[in-house]
């Protein structure tokens, strides 16, 4: 009794949050999330110049538009990490319904902007593409699903995120917007594989799509010239994949300097699907393996983290935010070097573009906060005397 | 898997006699496999994030090297962007059907200046100007001396010019490659060409895209690297064309008109050989088009052949005739009531002059009765007359591959009542382009097949649409053949090629209603040889207006007619056509022999 009357100290309950916050925070990753930025400023100031050129802008106002994007993108990165898992969950799925609703009202609402698919609704200063943030949503939205499914008499959460998926890549697939429907496709494959598939089935699926590629190889002339065209090292020059295989090796290892490249005169999409390619005649493989070693770091830090994670959602929704962002850089860089066929896919936080910046800022910050460290119960183990696992 | 029961039965009835809530056990039991389940689970899931972890960092590791691969080799081909070039291709060139050059590609340089970098803009502006006189020296000074740090002066700059310029020896003038599109011919073809400028400019290259013709209406195509800069041939012939253009400019002076249009079509393949508008222009230099309010067809760029919408007139009888005879109404020996005139409520159809009572079909085509055609259009009815005009094109815009063609769609009767019938019967009523008219005589003289109008080379015969039997056609081709050998068009004979044709004088629509009583549209259509029709030529008169024998004469017969026959006379050896001589009389020469 007397300690609670003299030596009590007046204490908050819990952890002041800033403290807290920066305590349990991956700041790996978020150094490296900053970096990534950092260099997609850099290269902005050299690729977007011929598209504001082109479009009667001053040299630099899309590095501008970049930053004040950018800014807002990191202010959404840092208060969505800040949150706790369960009110990130609870805001992604709002998030969710509000941007599946936007997405199914785009054919009648969207603009195409005279890119033949309609994929972003025009506010006059800025366009949204709703796809961008319905990612991360989904990805929370269906590991919600497959965790509660692993729960004794839980719903059938993998019939209904299994369901779920399908809808929206038939949705995105009628836009047409098909990389983005292969990206929510492969979240939602990531997160299934870690929540457990059985094993017959992937191997199934492995063989299913090994024979249907080579029946497609064998039966199909038009896939067979494309890989075979892919498979082949020459290239023509005056192709877009032609461009920025020189531009690589123009840079060489340390580039052709700042300013000096020939790229992205050439390619429409040099802000964007191929800033790899400006990065690498610019400044040489040094940056390209940086910007790949950020990448990496980020993906294989997450899913370090996540393995120490009980919680089955977190481990699920971070997972496939994780394997999201690192397939989609991989996709973007894999066809820049003719890794992959030719898909158009933004390097998430380097290349240009406020939706992708936006919505990968909320992703990395859902991210960052399903990662923040936080007791895992380890401690009871030991003391029930099991142990690890 | 071994399951636990939910309700160990032994568990509870112990607890039931003890007087516990069996409940607890239950719970317990559900916790304890949730949590097994939750850490298998864990466990699993700890052995896949491995290999997703390994799959992740092997595709990093494996993009890393290949980009490490490609940075160090040689790059492959640096000429191809090294060479400052940014133009990856060269527009495909347009030559006619023997290959010759329409169309080419010009290297010439443009000239723009950095002020910042200008020693002394006064003496610049001055040399400038005097290169240039069409350049305004205030206002190259004030751009020079302003804020502006880049200015164009002039797109196009010939060698001579360049190279006073580069004497100037002023560091801020500066001059930027260009590839200009060249019309060697100038005026020749200009409608159909049309013409190119600058799209996208920046400093070391242009664009250059299509603004008209079928250099718009095939850019995508002219651009196109894939096609290797293969030439577009269209269907026309240099010589031809130059030849048609000459007749027809002469004809149009001689005959006061203020604008003319002749179309030259080959019957069988579609190809149109020569096609003119008058006035014309020069594509290297392509006019501003015309401030809008005003008549367009004043402008030089509209294009009479397949823009100008007009009432074609007594043309079109033979359709008339024609589908008569199809439909077996008439044979060309029918007699028609041709009494006048005729009356349909408030309107009457009167002729020319008075033919007679009653017409045999041939006659009147040949005399040009439009009371006659009425009649005819009586018994043929509107919903054939308009089904047989649909199937010869001549309600929709013709498919000739010029962009300005789409805009020549035909003015049809707000409602296609008998009297419409009547009147579009003898080509009043529904006004049509002169190329909508060559593909319907075109039917005609190839034997009763439409064919569509072509700018392309074709490779043989279009298979078109039957329209009409082969008996009509050649009834019809004997008729048209009368109306120059003893009719209207007499003076369209041109001795050995057996023209065939009619003609049409339409009085000019008033902008505000009604019609003028001194200008026409004086149209000759005709096809040649009429025994065996190759071509169809159509000439079209603006306006025409001569004095001959005392009177001031319009019609086409007099107008039209004779510039045709001139033309066929120049055109058809420059086409290969052997003029078709008749046997000379034998009288006269003695045979001398013992």
């Amino acid at each position: 009794m007397t300690e609670m009357v003299y030596g009590a100290v007046p204490v908050r309950v819990g952890e002041p949050v800033l403290p807290k916050w920066w305590r349990t925070l991956d700041k790996w990753t978020l150094a490296c999330v900053l970096a990534l930025f950092i260099i997609g400023l850099l290269l902005g100031l050299a690729a977007s110049v011929p598209l504001a050129e082109r479009n009667g802008f001053g040299n630099f106002h899309y590095v501008a538009r970049q930053a004040v994007f950018g800014s807002v993108a990191l202010v959404a990165m840092v208060v969505t990490s800040m949150m706790p898992p369960v009110l990130v969950r609870r805001l992604a799925v709002l998030g969710f319904v509000a941007t599946f609703v936007a997405l199914l009202l785009l054919p009648f609402l969207g603009t195409d902007f005279g890119k033949g698919a309609t994929r972003w609704y025009s506010l006059g200063f800025a366009s949204v593409q709703p796809s961008e943030f319905l990612k991360p949503g989904f990805v929370v939205v269906a590991a919600w699903l497959l965790a509660a499914s692993q729960e004794i008499n839980g719903p059938p959460g993998k019939t209904l995120s299994f369901a779920l998926c399908v809808t929206i890549v038939l949705v995105l697939a009628l836009q047409p917007d098909f990389g983005q429907a292969c990206l929510v496709l492969f979240g939602w494959g990531v997160m299934y594989f870690v929540g457990g598939a059985p094993m017959l089935l992937l191997v199934g699926m492995a063989g299913a799509v090994i024979l249907s590629g080579m029946f497609a190889y064998a039966n199909s002339e038009h896939f067979a010239r494309r890989i075979d065209g892919f498979l082949n090292p020459d290239v023509d020059p005056t192709t877009q994949m032609g461009y920025a295989t020189n531009a690589i090796r123009e840079g060489g290892l340390f580039g052709v300097g700042v300013g000096e490249g020939q790229v992205k005169w050439s390619l429409p999409d040099a802000h964007t699907d191929f800033i790899i390619a400006v990065a690498a005649e610019e400044f040489g493989l040094m940056l390209v393996m940086v910007v790949i070693a950020l990448y990496a770091t980020i993906v294989i830090r997450s899913l370090t983290r996540l393995m120490r994670e009980r919680d089955p959602f977190i481990r699920l929704a971070g997972t496939g935010l994780a394997c999201m962002f690192g397939v989609q850089a991989m996709i973007n860089m894999g066809v820049a070097v003719r890794l992959l066929p030719a898909k158009g896919m933004t390097l998430p936080f380097v290349s240009y573009g406020g939706s992708s910046l936006i919505a990968g800022g909320i992703a990395l910050g859902m991210l960052l906060a399903f990662t923040r460290t936080r007791p895992q119960g380890g401690i009871a183990d030991y003391l029930r005397g099991r142990g690890r696992g | 898997m071994i399951r636990t029961p939910l309700r160990p039965l032994a568990r509870i009835l112990q607890a039931r006699a003890k007087g516990e809530n069996p409940d607890v056990i239950e719970r317990e039991n559900l916790r304890q496999r949730h949590e097994e389940m939750a850490v298998k689970s864990r466990q699993r899931a700890e052995g896949r994030l491995l290999v997703l972890g390994a799959f992740f960092l092997c595709a990093f590791f494996v993009i890393g090297g290949r980009m490490a691969m490609m940075a160090t080799s040689e790059p492959a081909e640096p000429a191809v962007y090294t060479a400052g070039s940014m133009i990856a291709n060269q527009r495909a060139d347009i030559t006619d059907r023997q290959g010759r050059i329409l169309a080419t590609n010009f290297e010439t340089h443009s000239l723009y200046a950095q002020p910042p970098q200008m020693i002394d803009p006064i003496m610049v502006a001055e040399k400038l100007v005097e290169i240039f006189p069409d350049l305004d020296k205030g206002r190259l000074l004030k751009d020079f001396t302003g804020k502006r740090k880049f200015v164009w002066i002039k797109k196009k700059i010939s060698p001579e010019q360049k190279q006073a310029v580069h004497d100037i020896g002023d560091p801020g003038l500066l001059f930027g490659p260009r590839e200009m599109r060249l019309y060697p011919n100038g005026r020749l073809a200009a409608h159909v060409l049309g013409g190119a400028g600058f799209g996208k400019e920046g400093v070391t290259a242009a664009e250059v895209i299509g603004v008209a013709g079928v250099e718009k209406q095939f850019d995508a195509y002219l651009r196109d690297p894939a096609n290797g800069g293969t030439p577009l041939q269209l269907s026309l012939d240099l010589t031809v064309q130059a030849a048609s253009e000459q007749v027809l400019y002469g004809g149009m002076k001689l005959m006061n008109a203020k604008g003319a249009t002749s179309i030259l079509m080959d019957v069988e393949t579609g190809e149109v050989i020569s096609v003119v508008s008058l006035p014309d222009f020069d594509p290297n230099n392509r006019p501003a088009p015309p401030v809008s309010g005003n008549d367009p067809s004043v402008s030089p760029l509209f294009n009479r052949a397949v823009q100008g919408v007009y009432e074609l007139g007594s043309t079109f009888k033979i359709f008339t005739a024609a589908q008569a005879m199809e439909l077996g109404i008439a044979g060309p020996n029918t007699v028609i009531d041709t009494r006048g005139p005729l009356r349909w409520g408030k309107f009457s159809i009167r002729d020319f002059r008075f033919y007679g009572n009653e017409m045999p079909v041939t006659k009147i085509i040949v005399k040009s009765s439009n009371i006659g055609t009425a009649r005819l259009a009586q018994q043929i009815g509107v919903e054939r007359q308009r089904a047989f005009l649909e199937e010869l094109g001549m309600l929709e815009a013709t498919p000739f591959e010029i962009v300005e063609a789409q805009g020549g769609k035909p003015l049809l009767p707000p409602n296609w009542s008998e009297l419409s019938a009547m009147t579009i019967s003898y080509g009043h009523g529904l006004s049509t382009t002169p190329m909508h008219l060559a593909a319907g005589y075109a039917a005609i003289a190839n034997g009763g097949r439409y064919v569509k109008p072509t700018v392309i080379k074709q490779s043989g015969p279009q298979a078109g649409v039957r329209v009409m039997s082969e008996e009509t056609a050649a009834a019809s081709r004997m008729m048209l053949r009368k109306v120059v050998s003893e009719g209207t068009a007499s003076f369209a004979e041109v001795p050995g090629y057996q023209v065939g044709g009619k003609t049409g004088t339409a009085d000019k629509p008033r902008p505000q209603g009604g019609y003028y009583e001194d200008k026409v549209i004086a149209t000759f259509a005709s096809i040649f040889p009429a025994n065996d029709p190759k071509y169809a030529l159509i000439v079209t008169l603006d306006e025409p207006e001569i004095s001959a024998h005392g009177e001031q004469r319009r019609t086409a017969g007099w107008t039209a007619a004779p510039v045709a026959a001139e033309m066929i006379q120049r055109v058809a050896p420059l086409l290969g056509l052997r003029p078709h001589v008749e046997p000379a009389q034998v009288t006269g020469i003695t045979l001398t022999s013992n």
